[in-house]
């Protein structure tokens, strides 16, 4: 009896250990959460910007920039997936990188081949167990991503970009590197404090977002230098504006997945720590009873033999 | 009193300032370039490194560095985006 509540009392500690361990890492989270919100909202007067700039660029000047048309035989695809580089964050991860595989399985069936982009070491170490090859990868920023990160990978993307351009038929073409004909990003969507889903989205051939709805209204820009050097120098600025954005936004949903997910292991160390204290204390008090029907049991037995005596 | 100009100065991660200038004072690739209330619609990169000089009223001159930028003038007034801005050292 005694040893059982002893054990108890053992798994109560260890459980409480744990609580605030959870406690602790939901309270981070929390915290980031807020900070990773901030980050979103300062970085949008930039991106409303650029996306303003480029609209009144492409509206004001009819160009062909590679960056911008489709390629008429897309053979290689980039895939950007982005991850955490922690885990404790529930399904986070996971669910991303089960986006990925299924938009790789649909480009292979497209009859393109699927190149790896990784950002994040459980992204990393899911592809690298498994022995599937990466073009790149990149891990130590996911939860306080920078522009310069989002810059790194960016130059990247771009570079394999344009080297697609001049590729023939499983050959690297003239300019001797294999490139990639299309730019998928995968990362998670931010919808609210409950709820983060990964999303897959094209940016590379880009479409400018957000057309203007009034036509017509849009002044007569001059340009410096012409408008072609222009948005050669812009167009790269805007798609490491986007991945930016991806993860910025993605740092956020991980802050959100792993406070949901520390907030239930915390409740969960909760209830087992009732139900032991529960059981330790049933356990004390069946010890109690028996040892009083003991004494008791033995007191009766001396008075049934005095009697007899 | 000279007319007012909106200038906003946003660089990636934040927007690092905003408000009324008499006048715009930046080097694109092309030039050095004034730009003040009423300007015509432009938009050109600045030159590397830049600087860009805010003309308040009354005199008061704010000078940010600024990497990898733009400008663009409208209707509304001056957006300058930048990659980084940095308040310069005061040199008068």
């Amino acid at each position: 009896m005694a040893a059982q509540v002893r054990v108890l009392r053992q798994r109560i500690r260890s459980a409480k250990g744990m609580k605030k361990i959870t406690k602790a890492m939901e309270l981070v989270a929390t915290s980031r959460i807020a900070k990773a919100q901030a980050r979103v909202e300062a970085s949008l007067p930039y991106a409303q910007a650029i996306t303003g700039v480029l609209t009144a660029l492409a509206s004001n000047a009819r160009i062909d920039h590679p960056l911008l048309t489709p390629r008429e035989r897309v053979r290689r695809a980039g895939v950007l997936l982005v991850t955490a580089d922690r885990g404790l964050a529930g399904g986070y991860s996971s669910n991303a990188i089960k986006t990925a595989e299924s938009l790789v399985a649909r480009l292979r069936a497209d009859g393109k081949e699927p190149v790896l982009y990784v950002i994040g070491r459980k992204g990393l170490s899911f592809f690298r167990f498994r022995d599937r090859p990466m073009e790149a990868n990149w891990t130590g920023f996911s939860e306080q991503p920078t522009f310069a990160d989002a810059r790194t990978v960016g130059e990247t993307l771009i570079k394999a970009f344009s080297a697609g351009a001049d590729d023939v038929d499983g050959d690297p073409g003239p300019d001797g590197t294999r490139g990639i004909d299309e730019l998928h990003i995968v990362y998670t969507e931010f919808k609210s404090l409950m709820t983060q889903i990964p999303v897959a989205k094209v940016i590379g051939p880009m479409q400018v977002e957000d057309r203007p709805r009034s036509e017509g209204a849009l002044p007569a820009y001059e340009f410096e230098p012409e408008a072609e050097a222009l948005l050669d120098a812009l167009l790269p600025k805007y798609i490491n504006t986007r991945i930016y954005a991806a993860l910025l936004e993605s740092a956020a949903s991980e802050s959100a997945a792993r406070r949901r997910a520390m907030k239930s292991a915390t409740d969960n160390a909760e209830e087992m720590i009732e139900k032991y204290t529960r059981e330790m204390n049933s356990a004390r008090q069946a010890g109690i009873t028996q040892e009083i029907s003991e004494i008791v049991g033995g007191a009766n037995a001396l008075a049934a033999s005095g009697s007899e005596v | 009193m000279a007319q007012q100009l909106h200038v906003e100065l946003v660089a990636v991660e934040e927007k690092v300032w905003s408000g009324e200038a008499e006048m715009v004072v930046a080097r694109t690739t092309e030039g050095e370039l004034g730009v003040l209330a009423g300007h015509a619609p432009l938009l050109g990169q600045l030159a590397e490194p830049g600087q860009v000089r805010i003309k308040q009223a009354g005199g008061e001159q704010i000078v940010y560095d600024i990497a990898g930028g733009f400008l663009s003038v409208t209707g509304e007034g001056v957006t300058v985006l930048a990659e980084s801005a940095t308040p310069a050292t005061p040199a008068r």
